[in-house]
């Protein structure tokens, strides 16, 4: 039997907890109102809520000042990239793992699971190194790759824990009507597998879109996504609070969006199916 | 049932994941112990040769060595503590009935999703500068001198920030143990007249146990390599240096190689100390 609750507890529930969230998120909010501001408001003493001349310029200011557009384009294709290779090198492996398993599945899934646990910076220079012998030291191609490979075991492992809740038996049956194996994967499981499959792209394009060990030391002009792009306003000039700003709202608003569809397989996701 | 035949094209699917992922463990771990024997300055002559275990002991008895593990196990101490705490009270909050409980999630959760070098800044600027960030304003209005957060509290500072990104993943996990607590033991034992704090004590804590674990053990694993976050903050000054940062200066600032990749295996070492225990639980959920 459910719990009746007394509207007077709900109340108090909900001005609580809408006090906690607001504070929570009170710092993007206003980083976001500091975007429309100018820079003379953003600093002012006392600071203005929502009374204020709220202007675009400043958006218009940091597009012009640093092609904003390039910067957005890089790491939408260092992000898309990076989880659409390695969603292609990981469906297949999945897939073989959660439906013919052998004694090693679980041993290979951990091993790959701790390939996550190297420290970046433990291999920072090998890595540098093996860019500027290949050449794709600061290229696009070169951040997709090492993006996709420190992403893998996560696509491995969330598609691994949704591809184990298909049933087999239905694999079984299609085998049985004469399906090949590319059919089975094409027609029986893929259309099965579509919802754990976009939302593993889905996590797996924040993680990489936010990424900012690799990104911030291996690019420099050619390929710096959005990461580096803020980074290169840590050394300002003069006023810069609602330039910063409008910055940062552009840098993680399309994120934001995309996070708040990806929340309910966030847990899955970053816990390797250990909480569901 | 698998037949011969699945079971070689199950191998073949899996090959270029696991070859991959081998080489992309291997080769630059290989590299890594390979310079971390060798007197190795790109600036200064490129590799002269054996250095034996010179650059471990260098390394080691670096007057920043110690300070530097001592700043790591005190963020990451910090951040930890923090987000528990107050990832259980948010998650046990959020579990309760109220409305617009949809829209208060959404809000705790957004911190997760901002870029570590935009919430680095932001706080950096916008809310910690002494003269014109927004902490100083508040101080200011309550009578009080503004603090130089970023000099004068410097650690305190990072660990703030850092919470406030870790503090939703923390909540989320929780959450999603605190929902799956079983509610008519909880009636139980709440007719039997077991107060609130012992209800919490022995029923809802134990039952997040396990969560709790895991939260610890996955925030330890990227807290450890935190970067983006003291990169554009204080740039390892005024006692932030942390373990990854300490490498990163002696590999791309100094340019010694041999000496920062003795520092980089002693970082993988320390990792794999925590992955162990987290590859345990994950390896005996795998069986159920």
């Amino acid at each position: 039997m459910a719990r009746t609750v007394t509207t007077n507890r709900k109340l108090i529930n909900t001005l609580i907890a809408w006090t906690i969230g607001l504070l929570i998120f009170f710092p993007i909010l206003w980083t976001i109102l500091t975007s429309f501001k100018t820079e003379a408001q953003a600093i002012s003493d006392p600071p203005v809520f929502l009374f204020f001349d709220w202007t675009l310029e400043n958006y218009a200011v940091v597009q012009e000042r640093s092609n904003y557009m390039r910067f957005l384009w890089n790491s939408i294709i260092i992000a898309g990239g990076s989880t659409v290779l390695g969603l292609i090198i990981a469906v297949p492996a999945a897939w073989s793992m959660a439906f013919v398993p052998s004694k090693r599945t679980k041993d290979i899934l951990l091993w790959m699971l701790s390939t996550k646990m190297l420290p970046a910076v433990g291999v920072l220079y090998p890595i540098y190194l093996i860019f500027i012998q290949l050449g794709i030291l600061d290229t696009r191609a070169g951040l997709v790759i090492v993006l996709m490979l420190i992403n893998l075991p996560i696509i491995v492992w969330m598609l691994y824990t949704y591809f184990k809740e298909i049933p087999g038996e239905i694999l079984e049956a299609a085998r049985m009507d004469g399906a090949s194996l590319k059919d089975e994967i094409l027609y029986v499981l893929t259309p099965m597998a579509v919802p754990g499959i976009a939302s593993t792209l889905l996590l797996n394009f924040i993680l990489a879109w936010n990424e900012a060990f690799w990104t911030l030391n291996l690019t420099a002009a050619k390929a710096a996504p959005l990461t580096a792009f803020i980074a290169s306003y840590s050394s300002p000039e003069g006023l810069f609070y609602a330039k910063l700003s409008a910055a940062s709202t552009m840098a993680i608003a399309p994120i934001l969006v995309l996070g708040w569809f990806s929340q309910k397989q966030l847990v899955r996701g970053l816990t390797f199916g250990a909480v569901k | 049932m698998a037949t011969q035949q699945s079971r070689s094209a199950a191998r073949l699917m899996m090959a270029p994941a696991v070859i991959l992922l081998l080489g992309w463990m291997l080769v630059p771990l290989i590299m890594t112990l390979w310079f971390s024997f060798r007197v190795y300055l790109p600036m200064r002559g490129g590799d002269q040769g054996w250095a034996g275990l010179d650059n471990y002991i260098r390394f080691v008895s670096s007057s920043s060595f110690w300070p530097s593990i001592q700043v790591t196990l005190i963020i990451v101490g910090g951040v930890l503590a923090i987000t528990i705490v107050f990832g259980i009270m948010l998650a046990l909050l959020l579990d309760q009935p109220m409305w617009g409980q949809g829209i208060v999630r959404i809000l705790v959760i957004a911190p997760f999703f901002v870029m570590p070098t935009v919430s680095a800044l932001v706080w950096k600027n916008i809310f910690m500068d002494p003269v014109n960030g927004l902490f100083a304003h508040l101080w200011k209005f309550f009578g009080a001198t503004p603090v130089e957060w970023l000099s004068q509290a410097s650690l305190q500072s990072i660990i703030m920030i850092v919470s406030w990104q870790w503090l939703p993943f923390a909540t989320l996990i929780l959450l999603t143990a605190v929902q799956s607590l079983d509610s008519e033991q909880m009636e139980a034992a709440e007719m039997d007249g077991a107060p609130v704090h012992k209800r919490f004590w022995f029923l809802t804590l134990p039952h997040l146990g396990r969560a709790i674990t895991i939260v610890v053990l996955i925030q330890t694993i990227f807290l450890l390599s935190i970067f983006a976050e003291i990169f554009v903050t204080t740039g390892g000054a005024f006692g932030t240096r942390t373990l990854t940062y300490l490498i990163f200066q002696r590999v791309l600032e100094s340019q010694n190689v041999g000496l920062g990749s003795a520092g980089g295996v002693y970082a993988i070492i320390l990792a794999n100390i925590v992955a162990i225990f987290l590859m345990r639980i994950v390896g005996k959920n795998l069986d159920k």
